[in-house]
């Protein structure tokens, strides 16, 4: 592997950088592997790469349907943060944000991670005294977070529709170790990581189902390239854990749903940070290339399609409209839709399954992509130790049974409400 | 995305509220309750769910959808479809 230096891009621009190495090996698979990881996203990438790195295992096969970044690690906005008011939620994202903010020197590899802020609007004395709490309870637990009046919000972003009519902004709630990452250099640098250490990288391999034992236990799994034994099998699909889960016959507290995303073209820097309107779902940051990347709602009926309809980009932009009437005229460049596991309370869920040998790693709605460092790190100490981490010991499938429920929205059991 | 609503015909998703999954039955017993409020079958291929018609009709409508393609096969009024314990 070569170490990412400036003298290695030095030595390789003197021939014309045409003798770079591949970024992870392609590998085919073996027989039987200590754990296979079912899908090759940012989260089970991230598994792998901890499961060699930390506990000292590269027995592990990471199998993946399509491409390595051709799912939703490549169908989200980018955005990281670990502002949640929930205990359960706190520790673990924060746990994320710390892993996002050495990760680039952990990796060698440029993950882009910019920490520009995230600033969530407020519109009315009830929301204020919401995002104070929140913001008491991130302080609490040792994450930074900053109420700002209005006045400090027109310094930081003069170009918001402060006075309109109905939804004035009063103020924000401000997370400034949040930002962007870049979505696609996670997945390949721990693809990168994960493959030096030993782990194979199968892609184009799809599970078609479970190879079980006389007690029922899971041994390994069928694919589309032969059957794969495995001491452990875990579940990193979220967006499909419905469907790996019904072939395990599992049944799961999970409705898969559309969330759409969408990027301008490409303008000059006119958004410092990431922005949230509070009286509308609506949120945006420029990404590095200058298009404006935003998004709101996901579309509301069990999808999955990859795809969403059109009520939902003209909700979007009306949001959009009203908070920031400057983006008017920007020209619209692309839209996309990702598929996400939205479960009855809107939190994720890392635990062993009733199945031996079975493990779950899913449910995260449409907030996957921040908390893919904490995700794969706690994912990885449960395959190897069966014991969760202390940061994601919330996460358990269990919960919906014992009332143990994490939910930041309080919106109750009705996944498209999350 | 248009839903062929039984009385309005023909109309476009903004005008209707999703409900979901319309296998699901209201158990009789506590103990199922669980099952019923959680859990989810959440099928990839034709699934029959709940829509209501809040911006027309009012009705409570049963609709045929492919999940993995969006294409609607069957839309009947819930009561039609005789629900065994029907949408409120």
């Amino acid at each position: 592997m070569t170490h990412f230096s400036i003298l290695s891009f030095a030595a390789h621009a003197l021939s014309g950088h045409k003798n770079w190495a591949a970024t992870w090996r392609d590998a085919a698979p073996r027989d039987a592997y200590d754990i296979v990881i079912v899908g090759g996203g940012g989260h089970g990438l991230a598994t792998a790469y901890y499961l060699a790195k930390v506990h000292g295992n590269a027995n592990v096969a990471v199998l993946e349907r399509g491409w390595i970044g051709g799912g939703n690690a490549g169908r989200n906005t980018t955005i990281i943060r670990s502002n949640y008011g929930l205990e359960g939620n706190t520790a673990f994202y924060e746990h994320s944000m710390k892993l996002w903010e050495g990760l680039e020197q952990d990796l060698n590899y440029n993950t882009m991670v910019s920490q520009r802020g995230v600033l969530n609007l407020y519109h009315s004395d009830g929301q204020r005294d919401a995002y104070a709490r929140r913001g008491n309870a991130m302080r609490l637990n040792g994450i930074d977070a900053e109420l700002l009046d209005q006045a400090s919000v027109r310094r930081l972003a003069p170009f918001l529709n402060f006075d309109h009519a109905r939804f004035p902004i009063q103020g924000g709630l401000l997370q400034r170790r949040g930002g962007t990452a870049r979505h696609d250099a996670v997945v390949w640098g721990y693809a990168r990581g994960a493959s030096n250490r030993g782990v194979d990288i199968i892609q184009n391999c799809e599970v078609t189902g479970f190879k079980r034992g006389h007690d029922g236990a899971v041994l390994g799994v069928e694919t589309t390239r032969g059957p794969i034994m495995a001491g452990k099998v875990g579940l990193a699909v979220a967006g499909n854990t419905s469907r790996l889960g019904a072939m395990a016959g599992l049944r799961l507290p999970i409705e898969s749903h559309v969330l759409q995303a969408f990027v301008s073209e490409g303008l000059k820097p006119v958004i410092p940070g990431v922005i949230t309107f509070g009286a509308g779902h609506f949120y945006i940051s420029q990404s590095d290339k200058g298009g404006l990347v935003f998004g709101g709602d996901i579309d509301g009926y069990n999808s999955y399609a990859s795809r969403g309809n059109l009520p939902v980009l003209e909700d979007v932009c009306e949001g959009g409209m009203a908070l920031m009437p400057m983006i008017g005229r920007a020209r619209l460049l692309r839209s996309w839709g990702g598929v996400c596991d939205m479960t009855m309370d809107g939190s994720p869920i890392i635990d062993r399954t009733p199945i031996p040998g079975l493990y779950l790693n899913g449910g995260w709605c449409y907030g996957g992509f921040k908390a893919t460092p904490a995700s794969g790190w706690c994912f990885a100490h449960l395959l190897a130790t069966d014991a969760p981490h202390e940061t994601a010991a919330a996460y358990r499938l269990d919960r919906f049974a014992t009332g143990r429920m994490i939910d930041e929205k309080g919106q109750g059991a009705q996944a498209n409400l999350h | 995305m248009r839903l062929p609503c039984p009385f309005c015909g023909d109309r476009d998703i903004q005008e209707f509220v999703y409900r979901g999954d319309a296998s699901l039955v209201r158990p009789e017993h506590e103990a199922d309750m669980f099952a019923y409020v959680y859990l989810r079958d959440n099928v990839a291929g034709p699934m029959r769910e709940h829509w209501y018609h809040t911006q027309g009709c009012r009705n409570w409508i049963v609709v045929t959808r492919d999940t993995r393609t969006h294409e609607v096969s069957d839309a009947v009024l819930a009561r039609a479809a005789s629900e065994p314990e029907g949408p409120r």
